[in-house]
């Protein structure tokens, strides 16, 4: 299980001694889309995220429509990826199902994100007991492999798209809170926060007006870098039977369902495998292009 | 050195700590009454109550929870509800597979790692390069679900040279352990290869090929031995995903180990099974990271021990 693909938190992931204010200019995206990998990323990103917005619309048949005339069969005219063991269309599910996949990778994320960072943040600026307990509990959290929290939370809340999120989140939040604790440490240091601390900005606007924004880059490439794998082990929850529930078409349900199938109609595992392989490597690729552009020296 | 050694075991006993308070209120907050599914769907109250009492259920979480601890010290795990033994005996029977397998997947994982990143940056921006670093990411990028259902597919149902469900058997063990490979291998490929290109840029590569030393030479005796450093630490970290990685991969090829055991133990309700399981796999995790750290210093004697 691929649930850590990149470079795991560490103080290699401590952003660059010095970086060009504001990163996310237009000349970064114009390095991106130069970028040979990187661009595939982001058209692969963009083409995922739009079906999961469409997805279920354009859609030929409804999801979770069944056909008992036509039970497992191949492709044809009239179901272009086959149809699975109900003679619903595989086709229709794997696009419906991008809404659930996608979304449910990408909110997990920015849950993950925000959270893991807001912490992070907070515990390196304030420093003293609150940094040192949470840190304490970062290092226990991070003590269990990633997806044995995450199937740990969601055995917990039971099944569904709520806490499938929500699991996914929390095996994001400790790795987050590291490396925005690292990132804050190392701006606290410089010269330019001493010199609003010494003209008395207020402590709260320091952290929110002078901090933030150093510490937000490194968070949002480690993001996109993390997306893959937080949408692996989302899709791989509901692959274990404990995420998200028949007969709604979430790609590592309908994996699972298709693996009793495999000798009679590969291709309803082929379809959503080969949907879930293609949009973790589009954030893969883009998360790799992003730290090349904006941040090399970010989760190398 | 040795001081350095101590002072990390040191650093781990907190760590430790957390992990058993985490794990054993994890388990009681999961739903469900154990004490119900151990006695069937149609027993009657006062069997329930006499296995809840069987199982010490009935007493009070601090009295649980001393208990619980009380045994760990004891290097008594408790018993487990499901298969009706000593949740010790349990694990023993399942690590020795798990361990195989993560032990075959991280050694092969390893080996063409380092071989294909290497030769990838040898040849740097070559058609090879570009090969290998694709089909890293395109293995990093895959579920192992689905490369295991693909695996299966190839060679268990079109090719029939073998067999659906992994064991421990030279046959059963190849397909499981290649697709928990692949991810690892992709990672360590690319590990390798950006590291190396890392060393070639330094002064004193440039000085070994500017005294006119055969190309190949400097890479092999002076740049590839220092690049490996690194490769070091991400082996190890890799080492401890593929362990929590056997529970997905387990689960596909039906492969009884401590992963398919978890998720047997977590359907069951196995409250000490499942704490066990829990401990065993933070416990790895917590000293893989460890020797990582300790071996680190051994190779490369740069690095201080403040």
């Amino acid at each position: 299980m691929s649930d850590a693909p990149a470079t795991p938190a560490s103080d290699a992931l401590a952003p660059a001694q010095e970086r060009a204010p504001g990163g996310f200019s237009r000349s970064a995206l114009g390095r991106l889309l130069r970028h040979r990998s990187g661009s595939l990323g982001l058209v692969l990103t963009v083409a995922f995220a739009v079906l999961a917005v469409v997805g279920p619309w354009i859609a030929p048949y409804g999801p979770a429509v069944p056909d008992y005339t036509h039970l497992a069969k191949g492709a044809s005219g009239a179901h272009w990826l086959g149809t699975d063991a109900f003679g619903r269309d595989t086709f229709s599910r794997v696009l419906a199902g991008a809404r659930y996949s996608i979304t449910i990778g990408l909110a997990a994320t920015v849950i993950g994100a925000f959270v893991g960072g807001a912490w992070g943040l907070l515990a390196g600026f304030l420093g003293g007991w609150f940094d040192n307990v949470s840190m304490r509990v970062v290092d226990v959290l991070l003590a269990f492999p990633g997806i044995l929290i995450a199937i740990g939370l969601v055995t917990i809340t039971g099944p569904g798209v709520g806490p499938v999120i929500l699991a996914s989140a929390v095996f994001g939040i400790p790795v987050f809170a590291r490396l925005a604790r690292g990132s804050t440490l190392e701006v606290k240091g410089r010269a330019f926060i001493e010199a609003a601390n010494a003209l008395g900005v207020k402590r709260p606007r320091v952290m929110l007006k002078h901090v933030l924004p150093q510490v937000i880059a490194p968070i949002l490439v480690y993001a996109t870098l993390r997306s893959g794998s937080t949408l692996l082990v989302a899709s791989g929850l509901s692959f274990l039977g404990l995420g998200v529930q028949a007969p709604a078409p979430e790609w590592g349900g309908m994996l699972s369902d298709a693996q009793l199938w495999l000798v009679v109609q590969p291709l309803m595992a082929f379809a959503p495998g080969i949907a879930i392989t293609l949009a973790v490597l589009g954030f893969n690729l883009l998360g790799d292009g992003l730290r090349d552009v904006l941040d090399p020296s970010v989760g190398r | 050195m040795l001081l350095y050694t101590f002072r990390r075991l040191l650093q781990a006993v907190p760590t430790l700590v957390g992990v058993v308070v985490l794990i054993f209120f994890f388990v009681r907050a999961l739903p469900g009454d154990p004490a119900r599914l151990y006695a069937g769907t149609d027993a009657d109250r006062a069997t329930v109550e006499a296995i809840r009492q069987r199982f010490g259920l009935d007493r009070s979480l601090p009295e649980q929870f001393v208990y619980f601890v009380g045994g760990l010290a004891r290097g008594d795990l408790g018993r487990s509800f499901r298969a009706n033994m000593p949740v010790k005996d349990l694990l023993a029977r399942h690590f020795r597979a798990t361990l195989v397998l993560a032990s075959i997947a991280i050694v092969a994982a390893t080996l063409l790692g380092i071989m294909l990143g290497v030769a990838a940056a040898r040849r740097r921006n070559s058609a090879l390069d570009l090969g290998i670093t694709s089909a890293s990411v395109l293995g990093i990028s895959t579920p192992s679900f689905f490369l295991g259902i693909l695996l299966i597919y190839v060679f268990a149902v079109k090719l029939r040279v073998l067999p659906v469900a992994g064991s421990v058997s030279l046959k059963g063990i190849v397909l499981p352990a290649a697709t928990l490979a692949v991810a690892s291998l992709g990672t360590i490929a690319r590990f390798a290869r950006s590291s190396l290109l890392e060393t070639i840029g330094n002064d004193y590569v440039r000085t070994a090929r500017a005294k006119g030393l055969d190309p190949r030479r400097v890479i092999n005796k002076h740049a590839l031995r220092n690049a490996l450093i690194p490769v070091v630490t991400i082996v190890g970290l890799q080492f401890g995903f593929l362990l929590s990685g056997t529970v997905i991969v387990e689960t596909v090829f039906n492969f009884h180990g401590l992963g398919w055991l978890l998720i047997q133990s977590v359907e069951a309700r196995d409250y000490p099974a499942v704490q066990g399981l829990m401990l065993v796999f933070a416990l790895q995790f917590i000293v893989i990271n460890l020797v990582v750290d300790v071996l680190y210093g051994l190779i490369d004697p740069r690095i201080s021990y403040e």
